[in-house]
């Protein structure tokens, strides 16, 4: 089992989803983050403080799969994420050790693995 | 029915002249309302830029009216356009505009605060993706040649207003001006590039209500002032202000709660501003039980296109044309059929006997969609000509905000460094002390 960390771009994030649906990868957590990955630095002004934005706004995903499940899920995620730009973020595949499913208590594999899938 | 155009000797009022001041202000306050309104309708990353071009109006509408809108609009009354004797607000004193009893220079800011927010509601149908500046260009040349003209046919002593055709505050040339426009606007400029794609919600609905309910509280001073004083018209369109917007607001929370069950917020934000759309032309010619039964049976056809537009591939985006368009054409055939002499002072519709009114109105109701659709159309198609109307993909992707305006909506306030730090050399603020 491993959990797959996808860091992608805010206006990305509906076609990361897309293209994980269309991988069959189901369990998905999402949220919003703030980082820096080497773009450039955005300029804003508020009457007269020029300011330079250094971290953007992010969305990360988080998403346990077993083993045979980590190949496409890397994969869609950069399908779905990829620009060409400097900023389309960047994936983190990590080992875990354990998953508990907490409404039957069911672990690992069969934790997650989606119900009637 | 507006200034009679016949000159005639009057004295300035001033009960008439304080109420047509605090009327001004009351519409000048609808353009920002219709931001707030439009600026919680559309994404996070567009909201400034969707409220700026609603501000823009102000800035663009305001000079061209002031230069020739004005005189095209109320000089004379030539057929198809007035003249240019108050271009540059020569003659435009506190000597009482003719027909009125208010200084002709209140009558002039006045009409002012309409051509602005038509050009506002316009914005509407093009928001979060058309660029900035050609934005601002379409603006200027709409307010002259689509605005002026069409305010001349209907109020200034253009061949509909002078043929009959009743329009007492703007169903001819603010509503269904600004709503056939919208139409055009949104084929020329071209759908989002995620329409009809992924789901386009509203950021916050809050400023969507709070937005409707100032427009509400504007259009007092709209309908209300458009009797140029406060007179009976004034009064039956100011109460008629109240009773439309509020049939309207009941019958379409019925609706939708006959169609999903569940009667939702922004569905009333839209209501109400039918409502107000409805009663516009109406608003003192018919009586009070008739404004009340325009407030229900305009609500159906409205609430149909509102629903049915979204289907189709024209990304109307903010519905100008079921909320002014479509209202407004209602609101001007209505008064065919039922104004009431014995309230207005003017005419009867065909209900009280006189069948050629209902003439009159259809005459507007065919003549100003296709003008406003058609100018419109060729205004944009020239505009994009001379420099792109949208942006590249990316950028629509990023949010206009940030692109256009180096803003944003709802800034984090994290990472954010000072480029020009004069006062912070000076005095190095230290993030912790031991």
């Amino acid at each position: 089992m491993k959990l797959v960390i996808g860091i992608v771009r805010p206006e990305k994030a509906n076609d990361v989803l897309e293209a994980l649906y269309r991988a069959d990868v189901r369990g998905i957590s999402m949220s919003k983050v703030q980082g820096h990955g080497g773009e450039l630095d955005r300029v804003e002004t508020y009457r007269g403080s020029t300011v330079k934005v250094e971290v953007n706004d992010k969305v990360r995903f988080e998403i346990g799969v077993s083993d045979d499940f980590v190949e496409p899920t890397v994969q869609a995620i950069c399908d779905g994420a990829r620009t060409g730009d400097v900023g389309d973020g960047k994936i983190f595949v990590v080992p875990v050790e354990r998953v508990v499913r907490i409404r039957t208590g069911e672990t690992d594999e069969a934790a997650v693995t989606p119900v009637g899938g | 029915m507006d200034a009679p155009i016949i000159a005639q000797v009057t004295e300035i009022d001033t009960g008439d002249t304080a109420w047509m001041l605090a009327s001004t202000a009351l519409v000048l306050l609808m353009t920002v309302a219709l931001g707030l309104f439009y600026a919680g309708l559309v994404r996070a990353k567009n909201a400034l830029n969707t409220f700026m071009m609603c501000v823009s109006a102000i800035a663009i509408a305001g000079l061209t009216w002031a230069l020739v809108g004005y005189s095209l609009a109320f000089d004379g009354t030539g057929d198809l356009v007035g003249g240019l004797d108050y271009a540059f607000l020569q003659d435009v004193t506190f000597e009482p505009r003719d027909g009125t009893t208010i200084p002709h220079l209140v009558f002039f800011a006045f009409q002012a605060t309409f051509c602005i927010i038509t050009v506002a509601l316009i914005s509407g149908a093009v928001v979060e993706r058309m660029r900035f500046g050609p934005w601002m260009v379409f603006a200027a040349l709409w307010s002259v040649l689509v605005y002026s003209v069409l305010a001349h046919w209907g109020f200034g002593g253009g061949w509909l207003i002078e043929g009959g055709t009743l329009d007492f505050a703007g169903g001819i040339a603010v509503e269904m001006a600004s709503g056939f426009s919208a139409v055009a606007a949104a084929i020329v400029v071209g759908a989002r590039k995620d329409y009809g794609r992924i789901g386009l919600l509203p950021h916050n609905s809050v400023l969507v209500l709070l937005g409707a309910g100032l427009l509400w509280f504007g259009w007092f001073g709209f309908n209300g002032g458009s009797g140029f004083g406060t007179g009976d018209a004034s009064v039956l369109a100011f109460t008629n202000t109240m009773l439309c917007p509020a049939a309207t607001l009941f019958t379409w929370m019925i609706l939708d709660l006959i169609r999903g069950r569940k009667v939702t917020a922004v569905g009333a934000a839209t209501a109400i501003i039918a409502g107000c759309v409805l009663i516009t032309p109406a608003g003192g010619f018919i009586s009070p039980g008739w404004a009340l039964v325009l407030g229900v049976l305009g609500t159906i056809p409205v609430y149909f296109v509102i629903v049915y537009r979204p289907r189709t591939r024209v990304d109307e985006t903010l519905d100008v044309l079921a909320a002014h368009g479509a209202a407004g054409l209602i609101g001007i055939l209505f008064i065919g059929f039922v104004a009431q002499e014995s309230w207005n002072g003017v005419s009867d519709g065909w209900f009280y006997g006189n069948i050629s009114q209902l003439g009159d109105q259809a005459l507007a109701v065919l003549a100003t969609p296709i003008y406003a659709f058609v100018m419109t159309f060729i205004l944009l198609k020239l505009v994009g000509a001379v420099m792109p109307l949208r942006g590249p993909d990316h950028d629509e992707s990023l949010g206009m905000d940030s692109i256009y305006h180096g803003e944003e909506a709802y800034p984090s306030g994290e990472g954010a460094i000072l480029v020009t730090p004069e006062a912070g050399e000076e005095a190095p603020v230290p993030v912790a002390q031991p």
